[in-house]
């Protein structure tokens, strides 16, 4: 087991989240459900910005709490400012590997591949601001691949994008996680990148996550939350 | 659309121009007349030219003194939380209201030769402290400027998204990393602009120079005028040495506003980061010192005027209640011509339909911050002098004067709110066919009414603890309070001063929250 979520409870105010499942190593599992359901609160307790209240929270079976963000075994693309606007692409891939970016010949040439391998050969030289959108997020996913970190966490870096372009993006993460064999845990809103990436998905409502399901099975037969969700 | 388009002159046009026109008849006529008045710069005399190098190296000293301290704060504040904080920030924001000659008393009842520091001194066989000249004015424009300089960096370290820090903690990235790629680019957007804005606030302050500096070795232009005027009544040598000032008012303006990209916002807005790089025991306790020590530096002076002047409040006779009512009718006066001339130089700079004359409204609105009190001041007892005696305008002048002192504070704050109501919703009013009045009433008042409101409370105040051009002109039966106050500190009552202190922040704080709340009220 890669993820273990052991009777997890997190409270904000008067919103309460509460998970107690697990994901094997290798699986892609999306997190689906209205927003404001908390499917962000989750990917942020597992990269460690905030620790449950209640219950254990395990990654490669270790307990995480007190660990500090930088110490788990996981990588977390945001929606947006996956970036630092006034590094160089080739910097921001390089804090991966180092943050105080001190690299040596091999780890520039590191970065360079990387960055080929998510189709940005040779842009190590740009600014954030003259890529387009997509080209941003994937050089968050050069940095993520260069981390190496068994757990890959998305959160919707794709949303902004067209349909196309989403597709094209996913189909990108897909060919890498099977190079890589990381796990994918990632949130969406739409049932069609669940297909097309997710061997499983969980819903997230209610202040529950439920376990993980074959995402054939539960798109085919949704439960009555998923019902109105999707309408 | 049509039939708007093609109405060129609107009522909104006219009264945007007319604003405009009285705006710079006040700070750059004035300048006109000044100029035509003044002796050639060959006659100043050399401590006229000591004024200039004192006025520069004060305001240098003072920038570069507000601006290094304020970077461990606002740091600190950026990366702790703590309760209190919100109150903190909010008391960083209080030095702007006070009147200038508030702050100076308590400041000389902490650091003065009789204050509290001189105690401790004295009373350990040292020589007590003394702060008149350049290490007391250096003092007071830090004391003001600190909070400034810390609040600029902490909106900038605001405007970091949050998935910034979150990254950085996720990369595992030391303080020292976080230093690095994410503080020091925020030091570099922002501490230029914080400096010349400060630069320009000491190059022009004229309350602090008056009450702590003088003499040859401590007197800014700004005084030099004064003194020309008041002492030496040589109104030649007064226009020669307002020339200079406004040259270097310009001067200072032109860089200030090259520089400063930062927008006025209330950094209390922005929620705190949770950052964990910095948990250590050494970086806790030079956070917790630096802040416990803003603190105090900003609260001593303010808590030892509550505490001399609850005495000193029963020193005070009717006089006082005079000039108290002298000054709420000029802060009033002065508030809403504020409020008009931002108004109708606001709107005439967002239709549209002017195009490029648009942002000439918007400069002008801005150029009194380059110009100071004692150049327009010096301009007006110049034009007055042969038709009324000046001192019968005191109250007027002061308030037309501190009007256009207030009103580039009062753009900053209304303008981006008019700008967002044209931007969201002014295309729905140009389909509905709403123009002029009907227009102002359900399209832009709604919008900038808040703004509108605190504008209009930090005019008043401003006006009601200004103490610049009221100098120059008032007649001593007539003094307004910030007047009356500076001569009850000439004459050593500093009781009874302290006591009209007290009574001069109560009344500066109520205008200001009074319209402040309105503008905020519930439509």
């Amino acid at each position: 087991m890669i993820l273990q979520l052991d009777k997890m409870t997190v409270r904000q105010g008067d919103f309460s989240l509460s998970a107690d499942w697990s994901v094997k190593r290798g699986t892609r599992l999306a997190l689906i459900g209205p927003s404001g359901g908390g499917k962000s609160t989750l990917l942020s307790l597992i990269a460690g910005f905030f620790e449950p209240d209640e219950g254990r929270l395990l990654i490669e079976g270790r307990d995480m709490r007190g660990v500090a963000p930088g110490r788990r075994p996981v990588s977390l693309l945001f929606q947006e400012n996956n970036l630092f606007p006034h590094l160089s692409v080739a910097r921001n891939v390089g804090l991966g590997i180092r943050p105080d970016l001190r690299l040596t010949r091999e780890q520039h040439e590191a970065v360079e591949r990387s960055l080929q391998e998510v189709g940005l050969e040779g842009m190590g030289a740009r600014m954030p601001a003259q890529l387009s959108g997509g080209q941003r997020q994937r050089v968050a996913l050069a940095r993520a691949l260069l981390r190496d970190k068994p757990l890959l966490l998305l959160d919707e870096p794709f949303a902004a994008l067209g349909p196309a372009l989403r597709a094209e993006m996913l189909d990108l993460v897909a060919g890498l996680l099977e190079r890589t064999g990381a796990t994918l845990l990632m949130v969406t809103h739409d049932p069609r990148d669940a297909e097309r990436i997710a061997d499983q998905t969980a819903l997230v409502s209610d202040g529950k996550v439920t376990p993980p399901m074959p995402t054939a099975r539960l798109l085919a037969d949704p439960p009555a939350a998923l019902r109105a969700y999707l309408g | 659309m049509a039939e708007r388009a093609e109405q060129v002159i609107t009522p909104a046009l006219v009264a945007g121009l007319g604003a405009a026109a009285l705006v710079a008849a006040l700070s750059l006529g004035t300048v006109a007349v000044v100029a035509g008045a003044a002796v050639s710069p060959m006659r100043l005399g050399a401590g006229d030219w000591a004024a200039l190098k004192f006025t520069l190296s004060q305001a240098l000293v003072s920038a570069a003194l507000s601006c290094a301290l304020a970077v461990p704060v606002a740091r600190a504040l950026a990366r702790r939380s703590f309760a209190g904080r919100g109150l903190l920030v909010t008391l960083l924001g209080a030095p702007f209201i006070l009147p200038v000659i508030v702050a100076v008393l308590g400041l000389l009842a902490v650091y003065g030769r009789g204050g509290l520091v001189s105690a401790v001194l004295v009373h350990f066989g040292y020589a007590p402290l003394s702060i008149y000249g350049f290490r007391g004015v250096v003092l007071a424009h830090v004391f003001f400027n600190l909070p400034l300089a810390t609040r600029l960096l902490l909106q900038g370290w605001q405007r970091v998204p949050a998935e910034h820090f979150r990254l950085a903690a996720q990369l595992g990235m030391t303080t020292r990393d976080i230093n690095r790629v994410i503080e020091r680019p925020i030091l570099r957007a922002v501490l230029p602009g914080a400096f010349a804005t400060i630069f320009l606030l000491c190059v022009t302050s004229f309350a602090v120079a008056l009450t702590l500096g003088g003499g040859p070795r401590a007197t800014t232009i700004e005084l030099a005028i004064y003194q020309a005027f008041r002492f030496d009544f040589d109104m030649g040598r007064a226009a020669a040495l307002a020339l200079m000032q406004f040259a270097i008012g310009a001067l200072a303006a032109v860089l200030a506003w090259r520089m400063a990209q930062t927008r006025a916002q209330d950094p209390q807005l922005a929620p705190e980061v949770h950052r964990w790089d910095c948990a250590g025991f050494p970086s806790r306790v030079a956070d917790s010192l630096g802040l416990l020590l803003v603190a105090l530096f900003l609260l001593l002076p303010l808590a030892m005027v509550l505490i001399d002047g609850l005495r000193g409040i029963a020193l005070l006779d009717g006089r006082v209640w005079l000039a108290l009512g002298r000054s709420v009718l000029v802060a009033l006066a002065s508030a809403v011509l504020t409020l008009l001339l931002a108004l109708a130089l606001g709107l005439a700079a967002v239709s549209r339909r002017q195009g490029a004359i648009a942002g000439g409204f918007e400069s002008i609105g801005f150029l009194s911050i380059a110009a100071s009190p004692m150049v327009i001041g010096t301009g007006l007892f110049i034009i007055l002098y042969p038709l009324v005696d000046p001192a019968s305008m005191a109250l007027p002048v002061t308030a037309l004067v501190n009007a256009a002192m207030s009103l580039p504070f009062a753009l900053r704050a209304t303008l981006p709110a008019l700008r967002q109501a044209e931007a969201t919703h002014g295309r729905l009013a140009d389909s509905l066919g709403l123009g002029g009045g009907m227009r102002f009433r359900l399209l832009h008042w709604p919008f900038i009414r808040p703004a509108a409101g605190f504008a209009t409370g930090l005019a008043a105040a401003l006006s009601m603890g200004d103490l610049g051009v009221v100098a120059l002109f008032a007649d001593p039966d007539a003094a307004t309070l910030p007047l009356y106050l500076y001569r009850l500190m000439g004459s050593y009552q500093m009781t009874a001063a302290s006591g009209a202190a007290l009574l001069l922040v109560a009344a500066s704080l109520a205008l200001f929250a009074v319209f402040d709340r309105w503008g905020r009220a519930a439509r």
